[in-house]
């Protein structure tokens, strides 16, 4: 269960020191403070779970901002109706969301290609507009759902009184906010890539690689392709509920709006930003679209002042109106253009530019000497055929 | 199907299929013989696709039934009807170009124990590695050992065709179909595969091939049928259809 390919091995340990350590090299990033921290870890578990269905089958999904949604009201009713503990509230998360996304797998992959993420789309906006009409009751529509003195708390109420103040979420004691918070959701994001990991490098894996890549070959090789889709599916939904849960559980409460198709959009472009069927990649996406949207769009003029100030005083004023345009409110320039650039330079993403990086150094290290005697093979393979 | 003998393996009874109003096959009766090699050849438009895809399960017939060991393969799905043992080669060679050679081989190889669908995330390592042994063993016979690790999109068109039979091969099949193999490739090309085809056919391998090149049909064949609007209108060994009359009316298209 617990032997993967060594190189998955390094990978994984790597990528856990890396997110361990986050309070430490974001703090030159002006970003270590444990709010974005925790955001940092947790949409970088959606990505990475929604990176299992889109990366591995190329299925692409609009709709995993609902599953987000499904699981942060589950954890706030688990909160309300039975106790403030997050492995409660996550198990709730995980059931609701993976019910939630077996419903809609089932109906959605009867279609393949733009009908599957046009039904998966019309699935999450009905989800969103039900949450704030009809099923305010459970949602409470605009106000969002959130803790109340009076909420029946059965379990917790067993053991310890009822306060004066709002109780915060804790595992035992450990509150769930601030950086015990932190560290609660880098483990679970931790738990999560290794499952991915996993599922990458399983047969499993393979099969679903294999539909990506000619799911007609896949049905005549006697696969019934089906269920292995509904099966990713529903994995990558309990990601994206997990990820809800999350939410919730740094911060008690449950809006509707986190089920809009913006959020789903985001994700979309999260994963293609950083490379689709990478592991990393959409790690690294979500971070990015993250930092920019709480870090980079925070920068004001007097920010960018003090970055150019080295320059003379009429040049600079220039150039400080100019990038002035692309940061603040204007973020979302930069970030089109960063996608655009993305898109088009490097399809594969920023995992892809790193690669095509790493592969020239390798190639100036040994002068390719491998790739002649190769041609020199298929010349001799040829004429030995002919003759 | 009674009247099938012992050594048919399939056999398609009385199929007829129609689009609208057209009639693309009428009254087809093919008996294919174990480990024989049964040639369907006939001009363009002839319905020999069509009675391929009938076959594997992507069109259901009008009417008529194809049996494969007395067991019925019309109304089941096309992933059903390859686990029961019937492998398809397609004219343009259908791989996993994103995977690699091995991983393309192994897929296929899994296919007899996962494609009904069971999750084993645990327990699959010692059977993974016996699949890895058998994907290795073909990939050499095949001449393909050299590029294992190779994305299957970057080999020529002959490596591909080679790798598609080595998908088809590692499953075992009860019967193999061959829809056009040497179709786009080089005369070199073509001698290979048809190398490559007798070898397979000297394993005791049941093959259909439907083939437009009569070099290779009459390489391979042991019987042929001949299609022509739908209809059987000949049906006997090679040399006999080389000489048949009707078959050459057939062809150049000439009024009967």
């Amino acid at each position: 269960m617990f032997n993967i390919p060594k190189k998955d091995a390094i990978t994984f340990v790597l990528f856990a020191i890396v997110v361990l350590t986050m309070p430490i090299w974001l703090t030159p990033f002006g970003a270590s403070y444990p709010a974005l921290l925790q955001k940092f870890a947790i949409y970088a578990l959606l990505a990475v779970g929604y990176n299992l269905l889109f990366g591995l089958t190329g299925y692409l999904s609009f709709g995993h901002a609902a599953f987000l949604g499904v699981g942060s009201y589950a954890a706030v009713w688990s909160f309300k109706l039975l106790s403030m503990n997050p492995v409660l509230a996550l198990s709730f998360a995980i059931l609701f969301s993976g019910i939630f996304a077996l419903a809609i797998g089932y109906i959605s992959l009867r279609r393949s290609g733009i009908y599957f993420s046009i039904l998966t789309l019309a699935f999450a906006q009905m989800s969103y507009k039900l949450a704030y009409s009809v099923l305010s009751p459970i949602t409470h529509g605009e106000t969002g759902l959130q803790l109340t003195l009076q909420d029946p708390r059965a379990i917790d109420l067993m053991f310890i009184e009822r306060g004066s103040s709002l109780p915060t979420s804790n595992l035992f004691g450990i509150s769930m906010s601030g950086y015990s918070g932190f560290y609660f959701t880098a483990i679970i994001l931790l738990i999560g890539f290794f499952i991915a990991q996993k599922i990458t490098s399983s047969p499993f894996g393979m099969m679903l690689k294999g539909i990506k890549s000619n799911e007609n070959r896949m049905n005549y090789t006697g696969f019934n392709t089906k269920p292995y889709m509904l099966t990713v599916f529903v994995i990558s939904g309990i990601y994206a509920g997990v990820a809800g849960g999350l939410l919730s559980i740094t911060d008690p409460l449950a809006g509707a709006e986190r089920m809009q198709w913006t959020a789903s959009g985001e994700l979309v472009l999260m994963t293609i930003l950083g490379g689709v069927g990478t592991l990393i990649g959409p790690v690294i996406g979500a971070w990015l679209i993250k930092y920019f949207e709480n870090i980079f769009s925070a920068w004001n003029e007097s920010v960018l002042h003090g970055f150019f100030a080295f320059l003379p005083d009429g040049f600079e004023d220039i150039v400080v109106t100019i990038s002035s345009k692309f940061v603040g409110e204007g973020w979302h320039l930069t970030l089109g253009l960063m996608f655009v650039l993305v898109v088009v330079f490097l399809p594969g993403g920023i995992m892809e530019g790193a690669r095509r990086i790493g592969t020239m150094f390798k190639n100036n290290k040994d002068k390719k000497p491998k790739q002649t005697s190769d041609s020199e093979k298929q010349s001799s393979d040829s004429e030995k055929g002919e003759g | 199907m009674a009247k099938a003998s012992e050594n048919v393996v399939l056999h398609v009874a009385d199929v007829h299929k129609t689009f609208g109003g057209l009639h693309a096959l009428s009254d087809v009766d093919l008996s294919i013989e174990e480990a024989k090699t049964h040639a369907i050849i006939g001009p363009n438009g002839a319905g020999k696709s069509t009675l391929l895809n009938i076959i594997v399960g992507l069109l259901p017939p009008t009417r008529g039934a194809v049996v494969l060991d007395g067991e019925v393969l019309t109304g089941k799905k096309p992933h059903e009807i390859n686990q029961m043992g019937v492998a398809r080669v397609f004219q343009t060679p259908e791989i996993f170009i994103d995977l690699s050679v091995i991983d393309n081989v192994m897929v296929s190889a899994f296919a007899k124990r996962d494609g009904a669908f069971k999750l084993r995330f645990s327990k699959s390592l010692e059977s993974e590695k016996e699949i890895n042994q058998r994907a290795v063993k073909i990939l050499t016979e095949f001449g393909l050992d050299d590029k294992m690790e190779e994305h299957a999109g970057s080999l020529s068109r002959g490596h591909k065709r080679r790798l598609e039979l080595a998908m088809c091969l590692i499953q075992q099949p009860r019967i193999l179909l061959l829809d056009e193999p040497t179709a786009g490739m080089s005369r070199h090309d073509t001698n290979t595969t048809i190398d490559l085809l007798k070898d397979i056919k000297a394993t005791g391998m049941t093959i259909v091939i439907i083939e437009h090149d009569m070099h290779v049909v009459f390489s391979l064949a042991d019987k042929v049928s001949v299609l022509a609007g739908g209809r059987i209108i000949a049906e006997g060994t090679p040399d006999e259809m080389r000489a048949s009359t009707i078959v050459k009316k057939a062809y150049l298209g000439e009024a009967s």
